[in-house]
């Protein structure tokens, strides 16, 4: 099977570890992955924030770039949702865009759906013996309907105890530009995100989206540090699927 | 809205908020849907008020636990909530001729119709109305629409006294504060603290009896509004739906105060929204599955009243009902914002939101909060009405809303389209945000800009890197001081993925091991 | 917006116009696959009457069953000590018939007031158009077992008696039972209630605080 990686534009400059844990998992289970270099930004935080006209650019890219694969595959729910529920409506006054999009966006999968559902496996051959919790991203969740797909992966992981997150489908409150715009909002359902995480006593917590881990990661960092509470790493399950998630000392307990 | 409440308040606006729909004019909705403050600086506000978020947290978690319960029981609950939606597509589709229909079946029951272009022409007619009754005091049911035109405000100026007889409202009402919420305007507020408002402004009160029980809270609103309800002769109501082919109204309630406004007294003024309308009475059965199972997580709300027209010998003997416009044509012009009128005000959306369990009603300044009013409020005033352009901003586009809503109202779909508009209508003036998505599209789009840009960024952070050992920044200077204020920002890692690739497949060609770590 | 602009007749057809001019224009069709009343209705069976019973004391109504030929003798205990009844002109004579307390009926000879009925004790016989298993809702529609709405409103105890054959599953059917729709309706589920203090359900607010429903069935 043709696969090609979208590493998404955030994952390609501050957390390229997912994308080599992507590439690792999908080798590891024997499939060719495809890195199209021409690949950028989805187009996701324009077209959120109201700047359809310079999104429109982004996703004409996408498609070029795209083109012709059996299956396309991003470790980000978010992207993810972008590309398959999002595309269709920007690309629909433009019919040659929006035959391009139809045609490109069925094939593009979450890490998960392409595993579970694509090429039917859940256990990857992966260990990680630690207490993991885990946060099902909202796009992930109400736009793709991940389901339980990425908690099957890592059940299935040698060693690791996934436990229940209190809450787990509330927003962790990061929203894109709304982590700035609205930061005190913002930061005020951080911090119940953060509590409900330390409430489980996991050391990691793992969610499909880099972006929103960066945004719970840095709350509880921030709250280790003031001595709000243990130590919890936030990292992407397809990194501990890897075997590539850091193991983080303080995070041991 | 409430009687006791000085209409500067709310921030005022009886008339500024123009809108300019497709083929111009003063178009715009009036009243209380303006908010007087940026959401960000109402929302800081708010969010000091520790007492209110847990009385919000307990509120709306205790809610949703029961409407998942309910709508659980119910098999073909996504067959009605898309029978819901098409439903009210096809109101707006063929709303001049329904709203005829319902003139015309209403008019031959026995009621008189009266027709508002905005919220100061509805409340003067009201008015109007009420004073032909030589009356001076009327008692209220709950009603979107009058709180929407600040109908309490106008009646008190014209020497006309507004008892309303919900308990929310009461509470809301004697404690001289704003609704903060669609259903249950006084969520924010708990049993003790409910307690202490009747303790101290109920005339009357026993507080031998008064304990912070809530059976005992609901006796004492009974005793007190009693006299009330037997004595008035002008109620003033709004309507859940009217039904064209009939001419029916439906109000559905909960404490019985409904059933006595729409019973006992003489006259009873009816003020609704143009798009409140159903065509058939048949559709009901539509509604009146998904309205109680999505607004108080009941199977069935304890009653539920219609009426059509005036029924000799039982209950009033003149019924006027006001069709209300107030901004809601011009949203019926936006393809696709005009789904924002398919909502029955179950509030379902503000008990699923995150944002709103954070910071309350009074944050959103209309008297539509939550999601709901983020795409409400902006769009029945138009954006430049007071703060309301900052309401679409007012969400994370977690997605709870558009699946709690039980008309399909795609509220992220609708809040990213206002985004959009306001950007739109701002094309000319300069904005450092558009420079910057401008800079970030250009230089996305070219795979060698995009590196140069990824290289760039890496190699500036070095420093930043290797000061923090990697481990994040505590402080970024503005607008990402934003950020920082309440958590660290990651930095940008030390090698690329698209540079480890190159370098892989460097080490490939040459003969290198396949490996991926 | 000048005071002629504000006469009589043009806000009607000024809001006409602008809705004309706004709304979408392709034609909706309506998706009705969700259940509906059969074509037929079935008659109840046991689970229904019981499913009815089971949601009618989940909102804290008292519910008795009886056979036909108990109907005077359950409600006579259920009315118990109450000194007065009131009765819609419609219900049966034979309801009441072993209740030992004054019977007033509404229209005989004249129409009850709301002083009347405000008087402490009192407690109201009526019947009902349909009842609804589903939700635990009683429909009155003003027939002449139900007689007006304030009959059912102003007392602090209404008892309610449902024939079983008046026993639907859900909304639907019960609407499609309803005679005619522009009669005045009233959907009763449980007593008076309000949800208003923390979003929990407290019954007993302005509406009846004590509802009986009498199940006869058989």
């Amino acid at each position: 099977m043709r696969v090609a990686l979208f590493v998404t534009c955030v994952n390609d400059l501050m957390f390229p570890a997912t994308g080599r844990a992507v590439v690792r998992v999908l080798e590891r289970l024997g499939h060719t992955v495809e890195f199209p270099a021409a690949q950028g930004c989805c187009g996701q935080m324009h077209a959120n924030s109201g700047y359809r006209a310079e999104a429109l650019p982004l996703v004409r890219g996408f498609v070029e770039t795209f083109a012709g694969y059996d299956a396309v595959v991003a470790p980000s729910g978010s992207c993810v949702a972008m590309v398959r529920e999002s595309y269709p409506r920007l690309a629909a006054g433009d019919p040659d865009l929006a035959a391009a999009v139809d045609e490109v966006a069925p094939r593009v999968y979450e890490l998960s759906e392409l595993l579970v559902d694509v090429l039917g496996v859940t256990d990857v051959g992966a260990s990680f013996p630690h207490r993991v919790t885990y946060h099902p991203t909202c796009h992930g969740l109400r736009m793709l309907r991940l389901g339980d797909r990425p908690l099957r992966l890592l059940r299935a992981v040698r060693g690791l105890d996934l436990v229940d997150l209190p809450g787990a489908e509330e927003c962790c409150g990061f929203g894109g530009t709304f982590a700035v715009k609205n930061a005190d909002v913002s930061a005020a359902m951080l911090a119940d995100k953060c509590a409900a995480i330390r409430e489980t006593g996991a050391g990691y917590v793992a969610a499909a989206d880099n972006s929103c881990l960066a945004h719970i990661g840095g709350g509880l960092s921030r709250g280790a540090r003031s001595g709000a509470g243990a130590p919890v790493r936030a990292v992407h399950y397809a990194e501990i699927l890897a075997g590539l998630a850091p193991v983080d000392p303080e995070a041991e307990r | 809205m409430t009687g006791g409440e000085p209409a500067a308040r709310r921030g005022g606006v009886a008339e500024a908020a123009v809108a300019t729909g497709p083929g111009g004019g003063h178009r715009g909705g009036t009243g209380n849907i303006v908010a007087p403050l940026p959401f960000p600086v109402a929302a800081r506000r708010e969010l000091g008020d520790a007492q209110l978020r847990a009385n919000l947290r307990r509120a709306t978690h205790t809610i949703r636990d029961k409407r998942l319960r309910v709508v659980g029981e119910v098999p073909d609950w996504p067959q009605l909530r898309a029978a819901g939606a098409a439903i009210k597509n096809d109101v707006l589709a063929r709303l001049p001729e329904l709203l005829e229909q319902f003139e015309a079946a209403a008019t031959a029951a026995g009621a008189t119709v009266h027709w508002a272009r905005d919220a100061a022409e509805a409340c003067a007619l009201v008015t109007d109305l009420v004073r032909g009754t030589g009356s001076t005091e009327v008692v209220k049911v709950k009603s979107m629409a009058t709180q929407e035109i600040g109908l309490n405000e106008a009646l008190a100026e014209a020497g006309i006294a507004a008892v309303e007889t919900d308990l929310a409202e009461l509470i809301v009402q004697l404690a001289d504060d704003t609704p903060s919420h669609i259903l249950v305007p006084a969520i924010h507020y708990n049993r003790r603290q409910i307690r202490e408002i009747f303790a101290r402004r109920m005339p009357g009160v026993d507080l031998g009896t008064l304990t912070d029980e809530p059976a005992a809270l609901a006796e004492a609103a009974r005793r007190h509004l009693r006299a009330k309800f037997l004595s008035a002769k002008v109620a003033v109501s709004g309507a859940n739906f009217a039904i064209a082919e009939t001419g029916t109204l439906v109000v559905v309630e909960s404490e019985g105060n409904g059933r006595m406004c729409l019973t006992l007294p003489e006259t009873l003024i009816s003020v609704v929204g143009v798009e409140k309308l159903l065509p058939t009475f048949r559709d009901l059965e539509v509604f009146l599955q998904l309205l109680p199972r999505s607004s108080t997580g009941e199977r069935m709300n304890p009653y539920t009243s219609m009426w059509t027209g005036v029924t000799p010998g039982d209950g009033p003997t003149t019924l006027h009902i006001v069709l209300v416009d107030n901004g809601r044509t011009t949203t019926l012009a936006d393809p696709v914002g005009r789904q924002a009128l398919r909502c029955i005000r179950c509030s379902a959306c503000l008990n699923v939101c995150p944002v709103y369990e954070r910071v309350g009603g009074r944050a959103y300044g209309s008297v539509y909060p939550g999601p709901i009013g983020a795409i409400l409020s902006p769009q029945l005033t138009g954006p430049e009405a007071g703060a309301n352009r900052s309401l679409p901003y007012a969400s994370t586009l977690c997605g709870a809303c558009f699946d709690a809503c039980p008309v399909r109202i795609d509220i992220p779909q609708v809040l990213v389209h206002l985004r959009q508009r306001g950007v739109d209508a701002r094309r000319g003036r300069p904005s450092a945000e558009r420079a910057a998505m401008r800079t970030m599209s250009w230089v996305m789009r070219d795979r060698r800009r995009y590196a140069a840009a990824l290289r760039a960024a890496r190699r500036g952070s070095a420093p930043l890197r290797w000061l923090t050992g990697g481990r994040g920044v505590r402080r970024l200077p503005w607008p990402l001081s934003a950020w920082t204020a309440s958590r660290d920002a990651p930095l940008p890692a030390a090698q690329t993925f698209r540079d480890w690739w190159a370098a892989r497949e460097g080490t490939r060609a040459a003969g290198g091991r396949r490996d991926a770590g | 917006m000048t005071p002629a602009d504000r006469a009589a007749g043009s806000a009607r057809e000024e809001i006409l116009a602008r809705i004309r001019a706004a709304r979408p224009t392709a034609p909706v069709t309506v998706p009705r696959d969700y259940r509906t009343a059969p074509a037929v209705p079935t008659p109840p069976d046991a689970d229904l009457l019981d499913l009815l019973v089971d949601r009618l004391v989940d909102y804290r109504a008292t519910v008795r069953r009886c056979a036909p030929r108990d109907v005077a003798g359950a409600l006579a205990d259920l009315l118990g000590p109450v000194p007065t009844v009131v009765a819609p002109a419609g219900v049966p004579e034979t309801w009441l018939s072993t209740y030992l307390g004054r019977i007033r009926r509404d229209g005989d000879p004249a129409p009850l007031t709301v002083a009347d009925l405000d008087e402490p004790g009192l407690a109201v016989v009526t019947g009902c158009a349909v009842a609804v298993a589903q939700t635990g809702t009683l429909i009155l529609d003003g027939g002449p077992e139900q007689g007006r709405r304030l009959l059912s409103l102003v007392p602090d105890h209404h008892l309610c008696v449902v024939r079983a054959d008046q026993v639907v599953a859900g909304v639907p059917e019960a609407l499609a039972r309803l005679a005619d729709p522009t009669r005045p309706i009233t959907l009763i589920s449980g007593p008076s209630a309000t949800s208003d203090i923390e979003l929990n359900r407290v019954e007993g607010v302005h509406g009846p605080r004590r509802l009986d429903v009498l199940l006869v069935d058989g």
